[in-house]
């Protein structure tokens, strides 16, 4: 139980306005804008923007900014203010297959219509520190090469009529989508509310849920058949207009995992796959969340749920780093109350304790004193 | 469409389309270049403000797997705006992001472009160049992805 406290107003409103001078740092040091964060850090922005669950790159640069670069509380701050906005529906589905594809690899298939496009990438980089960027010093412009094919198939469908890697259910028109934001979270919960919380779950803990898979915890054999980075369009259906609107395009990282399944009682052997869909370029959130999503079906294929990246309750419990954050940090703030209660407490148990060992000990002298050393005292008595 | 429709407003397939086609390059278009792209239609036309600009949020979907069931990502933040022209023409405008000047401006365009005798001078000194300058970034973006295209091979390994 909390129990509120009072005061300690002045404290906190000089606490506030000390943190505001931390934050900006040197003043003789040029402050951030806006458009520095956005342009410079936009890995950083995708991230807050995905797990804010909120697709602003102003408001996600500003978070960054507020927030002193602390990314979990820019999360929080994106979505506290998402909740002042009302919503006016639903867009229709992005389709990734016409993407303006900025990048897109796949680990399993070398050939394919439209090639493997490397794009702006930090693969194949020695990770050595480079002290040219620390002076900012000229930037070569990058190269362009002629465009041959525009099309970009996604892998997965490429590979459709054998049956060898399992192909998308196609929906029923009128089957509603879940949203978690709209009700409360309850098990067990259908995969569009799983790939919901995954897109907006913590990339830490969904990278070492992924990874605990590789280690053997729930192996799901996972290949990268295909990630791609780049720009979509999103549409919304206006009622009053009576159709579905452009309003821009956003950018999105998606993963196609391929996963070999030797098969079930319900399903064939093949490959499997699982699903990433994030806002910006987060390749490392987009894997994790299809590495997730693959391992949370292991019901709907029959696997056995021996690990936690299987178990639905535990992952999609403990993945929202808002409510993890809160519920861990809230302990900083004053239980003085709680933990009077709880002193007085430790201190009857401790009482009984003592009580407890000192009257064991009493029968135990007791006992000794009947037992063979009593007995040669009552003989020396004697 | 709403029963009071007026009669210049787009009804049929086509116009539907090709209106789409307009509101998508206001869409690509940032708020700035919107407003100069405006200045070829000065004076603007009188109007009133049937819904003023309303920031707002839209929850982007996405399908299973690219084409399966769809399911919700993440929301954006999106600004709307209705106006009508003195001759009851209505303009609306659905523009991602939270600039209330820009929805203003797209809902004025899009009443003007539905007015007979203006479609083609919208199109031509709004809607072509937006949806060139869009086409010409999206060329830039494909060209210099190009050029990172690799091609893998794989090497027998000489196993003894």
């Amino acid at each position: 139980m909390y129990v509120a406290v009072k005061g300690g107003e002045k404290a906190i409103r000089n606490a506030h306005r000390l943190m505001a001078t931390k934050r900006r740092g040197d003043r003789s040091v040029p402050g951030l804008t806006l458009e520095q964060i956005a342009g410079q850090l936009a890995i950083a922005v995708a991230r807050v923007m995905g797990e804010g669950s909120l697709y602003d790159e102003g408001l996600a640069a500003l978070a960054i900014k507020q927030a002193r670069g602390d990314l979990i509380e820019a999360v929080f701050l994106l979505r506290a203010y998402r909740t002042t906005l009302p919503r006016f529906g639903y867009s229709e589905p992005v389709d990734t297959g016409a993407m303006l594809v900025e990048r897109r690899i796949s680990a399993t298939f070398k050939d394919l219509p439209g090639g493997q496009l490397l794009g702006p990438t930090f693969d194949y980089t020695h990770r050595l520190l480079d002290f040219k960027l620390a002076a900012d010093g000229e930037l070569d412009a990058p190269l362009t090469a002629e465009v041959t094919e525009t099309a970009m198939p996604r892998v997965t469908d490429l590979l459709s009529g054998e049956g060898l890697i399992e192909e998308d259910v196609q929906p029923e028109e009128t089957a509603a989508v879940g949203d978690l934001t709209r009700e409360p979270l309850s098990f067990p919960a259908g995969r569009d509310l799983r790939l919901q919380n995954l897109a907006r779950g913590d990339e830490g803990f969904l990278l070492a849920l992924a990874y605990s898979t590789q280690r053997g915890y729930g192996r799901t054999h996972p290949f990268a058949g295909e990630i791609r980075y780049g720009a979509v369009e999103v549409e919304f259906f206006a009622e009053e207009l009576g159709f579905a609107v452009p309003l821009g395009r956003i950018n999105v990282t998606e993963c196609q995992m391929v996963n070999q399944f030797k098969g079930s009682a319900k399903v064939p052997p093949q490959f499997t796959r699982g699903y990433g869909l994030v806002f910006g370029q987060v390749e490392r959130k987009a894997m994790s969340m299809a590495m997730v999503d693959r391992s949370l079906r292991c019901e709907e294929l029959g696997e056995e749920r021996t690990a936690p990246a299987q178990d639905e309750e535990f992952v999609m419990s403990h993945s929202d780093n808002v409510q993890a954050t809160g519920f861990v940090e809230h302990l900083k703030l004053p239980h003085y109350v709680d933990f009077q209660a709880e002193l007085d407490l430790v201190r009857r148990m401790r009482g009984e304790w003592f009580d407890r060992q000192a009257a064991d000990q009493a029968a135990a002298s007791e006992a000794i004193g009947s037992g063979p050393t009593g007995t040669s005292e009552k003989e020396a008595a004697e | 469409m709403p029963a009071e429709a007026p009669p210049q407003s787009a009804s049929s397939d086509l116009s539907a389309d090709a209106r789409r086609r307009m509101m998508a390059a206001l869409a690509s278009a940032s708020p700035e270049d919107l407003a100069t792209a405006l200045n070829a239609l000065l004076p603007l036309p009188a109007h009133e403000m049937v819904r003023a600009p309303e920031t707002g949020l839209v929850m982007v979907r996405g399908r299973m797997g690219g084409t399966g069931a769809p399911f919700n990502l993440g929301e954006v933040t999106v600004t709307r705006c209705v106006v009508r022209l003195e001759n009851g023409v209505a303009g609306s405008s659905y523009v991602m992001g939270r600039s209330k000047q820009k929805a203003l401006h797209a809902a004025l365009v899009d009443a003007l472009w539905q007015l007979p005798d203006m479609t083609g001078k919208v199109e031509e000194a709004i809607v072509a160049p937006l949806a060139a300058r869009a086409a010409a970034a999206d060329a830039t973006v494909r060209a210099e992805t190009a050029a990172t295209k690799v091609d893998f091979f794989t090497m027998v390994r000489g196993d003894d």
